[in-house]
């Protein structure tokens, strides 16, 4: 089965997988040394570097003698850009023609091209992959271009140090010599030893041709005519097709399946009871839908969610933040708030809530799979390449070398598709064992929103203590919200100290100066299943903090955006975001029937300000966003156009966790359905957006969820500004509006 | 008895059962892979096709409907990506993930079609029919305006 992976543009297609001839110069010495500086073993290195000897490829880059310059991607791609951004960053440094760049997917080769954010895993989450692997691929873009001169002056028969480089081209003024690097790399001998780079020696900004110069993502045209392939479209040759029904409650086991009203529908093949659920094999799609249509099972009431009701628990958890007697173990800290409150001179506490919530990326979860003897291959979309081989060969009891990952563009991820048992995969790889055949597994909308694992349900006590002049002194949050690290990733909950950061992340105050902070988890395990989902605990624990922010300024009658102001003397960059996004939005000036709501975080280091201009239907409780303005400063901006199309995104995202998206739980098992029942932004729901990315010098950091969080503080202070109601409880649906205007 | 109709302009035919949505027919039997399954409920909008030269959710018709009528699909739009809304596409940097995005595109073209010169507010209407999770909206309503403008 050699059926390629099909990924970018049609230079790509071109030389993706056996195409790279055997004239194709190999820089492996120089990538092998490169995966060495990103911290893994060794040994394990060089025996991978062995095994690939080989193959006329090289870890990273390739260039041939017509000058096309192959550049491994070990990001996937969901849409947010990296696998044009980091191929781009390799390609700056080497003083690569860009429109000879052909990028093609990295191999599941953690050694070589894990991603450092992620102890060497290959992952594309939390929006950190430009941010991880910035200096690396500079630095291995740089020594390939030493490499390239340094075999250039040997064969001009002048200093190193005479040469310079123009794109793909190598130059010596003084004689008007130039030498393409597809002429280099016909001759080139690569040394045993990468050429060391010192951080000084990297390119100073101002000379970056393509570093902050937008250009057009590499998989785009492909997503314009129908060409791109995702997962769900792969062909391979003899398949059958897959659905499956899982039970509605994780741990649970089917108990009686009744199948007779399947095996009749035509074109079933068979039906394929499985440790979790119920399986349906047939010979096209439609079939296998239809039978597992028809199929009637009852669960077993094993695994712990059965009889949990989101809106009993929620009361639950809510009790349990406001309870100083519950136990809670501390998240982060400054200060002593347990000594400082009581001195305070005023206290004000608040409390907010938030609600499960779906993922709803556009393609419904499925995988292609075949299962041969002691190997498998698989074809799939997802956040990591590591988590997928390793889960299917746990599953198969074979060893992770053994199976054969095609991975492909993702139809959205948003989190979802990270989970260390990557069980979409599963679901295929487990009927393609019992079908001897390769089995294209799909779920249905249903299935997707059935199965979904969900951002979690929170509750946030907050205590704030200030002194006489109204100047917030100390800090105490408590978070009670459904556990997901221990849920969804297992081993990097217990690498990371049994630290549940999904859903905590986002509670600290970074920007503010406010001496004494404590905030407290209080541990929460309803069984239900629990995912990151884009903005993480950012977008719960910001709405708390953020709407509490304007809830202390409002209280004392001072602007929220001075308010702010006034906190942050030690983080000038905050200061920045904040000032900007209030002059776009016109701060000051009042609007007639509508208001203003502010909000500003910081996003792993990401600056980010926002503003919502909102009206609202007191009659209906429906409230209608016109205008959002956000400020984003993410350090060196490697695609400016990309991080203000990136911001859009997350601030529509959000824009749906904060009106109207909400899943609810019914003795265990999610009660919604599919768009009817979740409903999701659409066109006419968005706002105008008014986005400004701020380039400074700093190193890189995110900007692919950045402000989803923003929009419901925002939101909920501009209805507080509006109507003096604050909104509590996200989503704001109708009702809740109704109720805190009442 | 296999159902006829033409895709793209080229005779195409299918045994499928006639209640099978042309969705599935188009995917997986005619392999024209560019038309996406999002909802199956015409909630979402990443099915569409052009029937006689009206947009429809192809999940939402059955194959047996389409007999003697003439199909476009996301790859029968243009030859070679040259159709002014896949340029403006480009130009406004429109896609991300980009599951939905042939949808939008045929959903566009179809309003183009009745409606060379929409406003914004006609823009609006028309495409709120289409879901797209990744919130390319805004840049949807540029390359739409763009492509009105340039046609």
């Amino acid at each position: 089965m050699t059926q390629q992976t099909q990924h970018l543009s049609a230079r790509t297609l071109k030389r993706h997988g056996a195409a790279i001839s055997r004239r194709d110069v190999m820089i492996g010495a120089v990538g092998l040394s490169f995966a060495i500086t990103l911290g893994q073993g060794r040994a394990a290195a060089a025996v991978l570097a062995a095994e690939r000897s080989g193959k006329a490829l090289s870890p990273w880059v390739s260039i041939s003698a017509d000058g096309t310059i192959t550049i491994m991607s070990p990001a996937t791609e969901m849409g947010q850009g990296s696998m044009t951004s980091l191929p781009l960053i390799i390609a700056e440094e080497l003083d690569a023609d860009w429109s000879k760049v052909a990028v093609v997917p990295a191999p599941p080769i953690d050694a070589i091209y894990g991603n450092p954010g992620f102890g060497g895993m290959m992952y594309t989450a939390g929006s950190n992959a430009v941010t991880s692997y910035f200096v690396p691929l500079r630095t291995f873009g740089a020594q390939v271009r030493r490499v390239l001169i340094e075999n250039a002056a040997k064969k001009l028969g002048v200093p190193a140090g005479e040469l310079t480089t123009e794109p793909s081209v190598v130059v010596h003024a003084k004689s008007g010599r130039r030498l393409g690097y597809g002429e280099i790399a016909a001759f080139a001998e690569i040394p045993e030893k990468a050429p060391e780079i010192k951080p000084e020696q990297l390119k100073k900004r101002a000379d970056f041709r393509l570093i902050g110069h937008d250009v057009i993502r590499v998989e785009l045209p492909s997503k314009i005519n129908g060409s791109a392939k995702y997962s769900i479209d792969q062909q391979v040759p003899g398949m059958i097709y897959g659905a499956v029904v899982r039970a509605p409650v994780e741990g649970s086991a089917p108990d009686k399946i009744g199948d007779a009203k399947t095996k009749a529908v035509p074109g079933v093949i068979g039906v394929v009871k499985l440790p979790y659920g119920v399986g349906v094999l047939a010979e096209t799609a439609w079939a296998a839908f239809a039978g597992r249509q028809a199929l009637d099972i009852t669960w077993t009431r094993e695994g712990q969610a059965w009889g949990f009701d989101s809106d009993k628990g929620m009361e639950r958890f809510a009790a349990a933040a406001r309870d100083p007697k519950s136990a809670a173990t501390a998240w982060g800290k400054a200060g002593d708030v347990k000594a400082e409150m009581p001195k305070a001179a005023s206290v004000m506490e608040a409390e907010y809530r938030c609600d499960y919530a779906y993922h709803a990326q556009m393609e419904p979860l499925n995988a292609t799979a075949s299962v041969t003897g002691d190997a498998a291959e698989i074809w799939c979309g997802t956040q990591s390449q590591t988590m997928a081989v390793e889960a299917v060969g746990k599953a198969l009891g074979i060893p992770r070398e053994k199976v054969k990952l095609h991975d492909t563009l993702l139809g959205g991820g948003f989190g979802r598709r990270g989970h260390r048992d990557e069980e979409f995969i599963i679901d295929a790889v487990l009927l393609a064992k019992e079908a001897k055949r390769p089995v294209k597994m799909m779920w249905t909308r249903e299935d997707d929103v059935h199965n979904g694992r969900h951002r979690p349900i929170s509750a946030h006590y907050i205590k704030a203590g200030l002194d006489g002049s109204g100047k917030l002194l100390a800090w105490h949050h408590r978070v009670a919200g459904d556990r997901v690290t221990p849920y969804m990733d297992p081993v990097r909950y217990e690498e990371r100290g049994k630290k549940d950061f999904i859903l905590m992340l986002g509670t600290d105050i970074k920007g503010y100066d406010v001496p004494h902070q404590l905030i407290e988890q209080i541990y929460e395990d309803s069984g239900v299943r629990t995912s990151p989902l884009r903005g993480i605990g950012f977008t719960a624990n910001k709405f708390a903090t953020e709407s509490f922010m304007d809830e202390i300024a409002r209280k004392h009658e001072v602007d929220p955006v001075k308010f702010r102001l006034a906190l942050m003397g030690s983080s000038p960059r905050a200061k920045r975001v904040v000032e900007r996004a209030a002059e776009m939005a016109d701060w000051g000036r009042k609007r007639d029937g509508r208001a203003l709501g502010f909000a500003y975080i910081d996003y792993s280091g990401s600056q980010v300000a926002g503003i919502a201009e909102v009206s609202l239907d007191r009659s209906s409780g429906d409230i209608k966003v016109h205008d959002f303005w956000c400020a984003i400063d993410c350090g060196i901006a490697v695609q400016p156009d990309n991080v203000a199309a990136q911001t859009e995104s997350s601030i529509v995202y959000g824009l749906g966790m904060a009106l109207t998206e909400r899943i609810t739980i019914r003795d265990g098992a999610v009660e919604q359905s599919n768009f009817y029942d979740y409903r999701v932004p659409r066109m006419s729901d968005v706002p105008l957006m008014h986005i400004e990315v701020i380039q400074t010098d700093n190193h890189p950091t995110g900007a692919g969820q950045m402000a989803t969080p923003l929009v419901a503080p925002a939101i909920s202070s501009a209805v507080a500004a509006l109507t003096g109601a604050r909104l509590r409880h996200t989503p704001f649906t109708p009702e809740r509006v109704l109720k805190a205007l009442a | 008895m296999a159902i006829e109709f033409t895709v793209n302009g080229k005779a195409a035919s299918s045994d499928a059962p006639p209640a099978t949505p042309l969705l599935w027919v188009i995917r997986e039997e005619l392999k024209l892979t560019g038309t996406k399954y999002g909802c199956g409920t015409g909630l979402c909008g990443a099915c569409m096709v052009h029937i006689d030269g009206k947009r429809a959710f192809s999940c939402q018709t059955q194959v047996s409907e389409v007999a003697g009528k003439a199909i476009t699909t996301i790859e029968g739009l243009s030859e070679t990506s040259s159709h002014p809304l896949q340029k403006a596409w480009l130009a406004e940097q429109v896609p991300q993930c980009g599951y939905c995005q042939s949808g939008q595109i045929m959903s566009a073209a179809d309003l183009l079609k009745q409606n060379p010169k929409p406003t914004r507010a006609q823009i609006v209407e028309h495409m709120s029919a289409n879901i797209c999770r990744c919130g390319t909206y805004q840049r949807i309503v540029r390359a739409v305006e763009r492509a009105a403008q340039e046609a």
